[in-house]
This record gives structure tokens, C-alpha cells and sequence, in this order.
């Protein structure tokens, strides 16, 4: 009796097994096609012309196209660290103003008797109901009349605009999870606001801020639209050349594609560094959704 | 100060030690003050970036002539229609796949592990770069997926961005394959806080497998759920930079969504207040998803 009950319990565990394995291989053949079809261009050599042909493998792979991207070599991409940095410079502003702005917004509410915590996050999700993409004419408009134009600025206010939402949701949410934490600001007799919130608040929101970092950088990192149309070529950015050719075959496409890849390590890394401090918040905050 | 003030929700909580510190009126008038400093920035934000330019929005498509010639206008229809099913099939497949998948990634192989990282890659892969990957995939004869195709099958695949119907499924593969690791891990870090006695208990009463889901996993995920795919519906509803890239509105502007419609009538037309129209026009569907989101996000809350 028991061994029969026992050789199905193996058996149904076999099946388990091959079953995750199954759906492993299958997972990772949908997450890295679309990343090896990048690969496959970047790694062609321009003169054979293979890039268009439907081939699997490339006959010669070659790493000519990065060396090309990284010495500023290929058409289009002459000046591919100016084009970088000013993505960097979008993404990193974009990153440090959401959290300053996002933080400081939402320790009023919780910690300085203003109350309104609920406001704040009705507020924060009433302008989700109007999405980015949507305000692009008016925002084309609107940066003349700040005297923006053609200025990176004008691109970072549209990302800091769309990312303090969900930046204030999150340390909402997570402010509520941790009370007791923060209840420890208001045994700090004698210190002002701006201490409190320098030495006990942002030390405590860490781990939410990491969150609120990421997703504030892949915003900006993510955008096309807003560049494209806020800014002129002499501010490229590298979305904006990779988007704006995308159909052009003048373009060297084994260079973009490799240009792509370098664009993509940023994001990578910086999840990598702050990988502890994400999970830990993301398992508070989707707790207490 | 209390814990009330500290959640600010104080109706829903008991007033435990409300009274702790009891301050003078000067203190309290110098912490407004610095509350109202701290809040300025998001204000400033609020109405400089997000109130002018919507009010800017509905100004400009304020003329209901603009309406009347949308209806009349084939290519909104079918936009609308393309929209509809971006959304549906897109946030649905999505969130529904991430909430299984999250099931999966919670299992303890070090395998599995490896392939989360792997997994989570398309997330960290930029809108453009994911968008032309994709176009480039399936560009007819000469695109990797029918190379695969015909490789494998020996047949000719198909042309994708000639055909309307395969050139919106391109767009939503596209779209899902980006943001499913996303929700995906949002789900797995709630599943990871469920405490395993529920699971023990509900394994007692013989619940395991699809019914442990359906019975003991789902319900304590449900509200969770909900609040992300309307969130989620919002943001897709506005996802502009993987149609414009992956099927570029092709056939002949069949497969577009409000947002490139609108780009392409504001930009490329030079019809700005026709542009704004089309985008203005699903709002009245916009707003109530977001009340209705705003509801619910407080119904968690209290949960608390």
C-alpha cells in the first residue's frame, strides 16, 4: 500500500520536475530571443551585408561594431559619449529630483501635522489618469513659454512630473508598514524638521527609496517620446538616434545595436547594487497592497 | 506626535498615546510651516508639469468639430478598436502570466534562481532598444523569426507587418515581453510574505495545487491584483514608444494606438488640436479607472 502510494508520489514529483524544466527552457527562450536577435546584428561585420538576411548565426562574428561604438567610428554615432552623457545626465537628475521631491513630500504628510496623507496619494494617482504620452503636444507648447526649449531641463520636469506618483505611493506605503520605526522621530526633542528628516526619515526609507531610484532612472531611461520632441539633434541622446533611424539603412545597424547593448548596462547595474534593498521594500509594500 | 498623525489615517485607528508630547501653538505653527516648505516642490511640480499643460490639453481640443470629424474618421475607429485590444489582451495576458509565473520563481532550485535573473532581464532593456529588436525580428523574409521559421518548418513565414491582426499581436508580444518580469516580481515578493502555516493549514484540509491557488493563495493576493492591473491599464493606455517602433502604425496606419495616432496627426499632419482630440477623447473611460484605483489602494490600506 505504501509503496505504490509512495512510487506515485515519486512519480507525480518526476512529472513536477519535468515540468518546471520544460517551462524553464521555455521562459528562457522568450526572455533571450529578442536579446540574441540584438547580439546577432551587433556582432555582423558591416561588409558582408548579413544583417537583413534572416540568418541565425553570423558566419564571422566580430566585435568590430562595439570598438566602433566606443571609438565614436560609426555613422551617426561620431558622437556617441556626448549622446550617452546626456542621457546620463537626464537619467541621474531625473533619479535624484524624484526622490528629494518624492521624500520630502511625502515625510510632510506623514511626520508634520499637515494630515493630508490621503490627499497626497489621491493626488498622485489622479495624474495616472492621464498618461505621459498624452501631454506631449501641450508639453511642446508649454517648455517655450518656460523658456525651456531645446533644453535638457525641459525633458527631466517630464520625467521627475511622471515618476513622483509612484514615488510617493511607494513611501506612502511603505511610511504606513513601519510606523513604529518612524515613530522614533518624534522622540528626537529639540531637533527641526529638516533633521529629523536628514537623520531618521531618509536613513529608515532606504530601502523604498532604492525602489523609487530604479524605477525613476528606467523612466528615463525607458523615454523616447519626450526627447524626440523636446530636444534637437545637438542634444541627441543615445534613445533619441536609435529611435529616430530606426528605419534608416544608411545607418551602421551593427553599431547601433552595439550601441544599444552599452545603453542597456546602466540600468543593469545599478538594480545589481541595490538588488537587497529592492526585494526587501517590494515584499513590504506588495504585503500590505 | 502620534502614531495617528504618523499613518495619517486617523479615523480608521485606535489613539494610542495621542497625547504623548503635548506642544505650544509656536512649535506647531513652525512645523506647519516647514510641512508647507517641505510640500512646495511637488506642488510647484504638481501644477507647473501636470495642471497647465492638461488644462493646456483640454483648451486646445476644446472644439467639438474636432469630434465630429474623428467619428467620421475611419482610422480612429480602427484606433480605437487597436487600443482596446492592446490593452485588454495586453495588461490581461500580462498580469494574469506574471501572477502564475511568480508561483514558479517562489520554488527553491538554484536553477530557477539563475533564470529569474535572466528573466528579469527585458525589464532593464530600454523602450527603443526593445521596440527595434522587435521590428527587426519580424521584418518579413529577412527578420530572425521568420529565419526560425522557415529553418524549423521549412515553410515561408509570414509577412507580420502587412497584416493588421499579427502586426497589434507584434506590438503586444512586444509589449508584454518588456513589463511581464516587472509585475512578475512584484507578485513574487507578495507571495514570499505569505506565511507558510497558511500553507500547512490549507495542505491539512486538502487543499494543494490549483486548488490552494484558487482557494488560499488567490483571495489574500486578489486586491493586490486588482490595484496593479488598473495601474497598469493606465500606464498601457499610454504606451506610445513600442508601437511606434515595433509596427510603426503599419499596414497603412492599421495598427495604431491613440497615442501614436495622436503623434502622427500632431506631428507629422501638423494637426496639434486634432493630435490632443484623439488622446482626449478615451477619457472618459481614464478617469474612473483612476477612482476606481484610488478606491481600492485605500481599501488595502485599511487592511492594515
Amino acid at each position: 500500500m505504501s509503496g505504490a502510494a509512495g512510487s506515485r508520489d515519486r512519480l507525480r514529483r518526476m512529472l513536477v520536475e519535468a515540468g518546471s524544466a520544460l517551462l524553464a527552457v521555455a521562459l528562457l527562450i522568450w526572455s533571450l530571443l529578442p536579446i540574441y536577435n540584438m547580439f546577432l546584428i551587433a556582432l555582423d561585420p558591416e561588409e558582408g551585408e548579413v544583417e537583413f538576411t534572416g540568418n541565425l548565426w553570423t558566419p564571422e562574428p566580430s566585435l568590430q561594431s562595439f570598438v566602433e561604438v566606443v571609438t565614436q567610428d560609426a555613422r551617426y554615432l561620431e558622437t556617441f559619449w556626448q549622446q550617452f552623457g546626456n542621457s546620463v545626465i537626464i537619467g541621474v537628475a531625473t533619479t535624484i529630483l524624484t526622490v528629494a521631491i518624492g521624500s520630502l513630500a511625502s515625510f510632510a504628510v506623514s511626520n508634520l501635522r499637515l494630515g493630508k496623507g490621503r490627499l497626497l496619494t489621491n493626488t498622485a494617482l489622479l495624474s495616472y489618469a492621464i498618461p505621459a504620452s498624452f501631454l506631449i503636444v501641450p508639453y511642446y507648447r508649454i517648455v517655450h513659454v518656460y523658456g525651456l526649449a531645446d533644453n535638457l531641463l525641459a525633458v527631466i520636469a517630464a520625467q521627475v512630473t511622471f515618476a513622483t506618483p509612484f514615488a510617493i505611493l511607494i513611501l506612502q506605503l511603505y511610511g504606513w508598514l513601519i510606523p513604529a520605526a518612524l515613530d522614533d522621530a518624534a522622540r528626537v526633542d529639540g531637533a527641526s524638521p529638516l533633521q529629523i528628516y536628514l537623520r531618521i526619515y531618509l536613513p529608515v526609507m532606504v530601502p523604498a527609496l532604492a525602489v523609487v531610484a530604479v524605477y525613476a532612472l528606467l523612466l528615463a531611461w525607458n523615454d523616447y517620446l519626450y526627447q524626440a520632441v523636446l530636444l534637437l539633434p545637438r542634444h541627441s541622446t543615445v534613445a533619441m538616434v536609435q529611435g529616430n533611424l530606426f528605419a534608416d539603412t544608411d545607418a551602421e545597424w551593427n553599431a547601433m545595436m552595439a550601441a544599444g547593448i552599452i545603453y542597456a548596462l546602466p540600468p543593469i547595474l545599478l538594480l545589481l547594487a541595490l538588488r537587497r534593498h529592492v526585494a526587501a521594500s517590494l515584499a513590504m509594500v506588495s504585503a500590505g497592497v | 506626535m502620534s502614531t495617528q498623525q504618523l499613518l495619517a489615517v486617523p479615523s480608521r485607528l485606535p489613539a494610542k498615546g495621542s497625547a504623548r508630547s503635548p506642544r505650544g501653538g509656536n512649535l506647531r505653527r513652525a512645523e506647519f510651516i516647514w510641512g508647507v516648505a517641505f510640500i512646495a516642490p511637488y506642488a510647484a511640480v504638481f501644477l507647473a508639469f501636470v495642471i497647465y499643460p492638461f488644462g493646456y490639453a483640454l483648451w486646445l481640443a476644446s472644439d467639438p468639430a474636432l469630434y465630429s470629424e474623428l467619428i467620421a474618421d475611419p482610422l480612429y475607429l480602427t484606433t480605437l478598436i487597436n487600443t482596446f485590444l492592446f490593452v485588454g489582451l495586453g495588461v490581461n495576458l500580462k498580469m494574469f502570466l506574471a501572477l502564475l509565473l511568480s508561483g514558479f520563481f517562489l520554488r527553491r532550485r538554484w536553477w530557477i534562481r539563475a533564470l529569474l535573473a535572466v528573466y528579469v532581464l527585458p525589464w532593464l532593456i530600454a523602450s527603443a532598444q526593445v521596440g527595434i529588436s522587435f521590428h527587426w525580428m519580424l521584418i518579413g523574409e529577412r527578420g530572425l523569426i521568420d529565419g526560425l521559421i522557415s529553418e524549423f518548418f521549412g515553410i515561408d513565414g509570414p509577412l507580420w507587418l502587412n497584416d493588421r491582426a499579427l502586426a497589434v499581436g507584434a506590438n503586444i508580444a512586444a509589449y508584454v515581453w518588456k513589463w511581464m518580469p516587472f509585475w512578475t516580481m512584484i507578485f513574487l515578493a507578495a507571495r514570499m510574505t505569505i506565511p507558510r502555516d497558511i500553507y500547512d493549514a490549507a495542505s491539512i484540509d486538502g487543499a494543494t495545487g490549483v486548488r490552494r491557488f484558487v482557494h488560499v493563495t488567490f483571495p489574500l493576493m486578489a486586491n493586490l491584483y486588482l490595484v496593479c492591473t488598473l495601474l497598469s491599464a493606465l500606464w498601457t493606455l499610454g504606451e506610445f514608444t513600442t508601437v511606434f517602433l515595433v509596427s510603426g502604425g503599419a499596414p497603412a496606419g492599421h495598427s495604431h494606438v491613440l497615442a501614436t495616432l495622436g503623434y502622427r496627426y500632431a506631428f507629422d499632419t501638423s494637426r496639434p488640436a486634432l493630435g490632443v482630440a484623439v488622446v482626449m477623447s478615451i477619457l472618459p473611460l481614464l478617469i474612473p479607472t483612476a477612482i476606481l484605483l484610488m478606491r481600492r489602494f485605500h481599501v488595502s490600506e485599511v487592511r492594515l
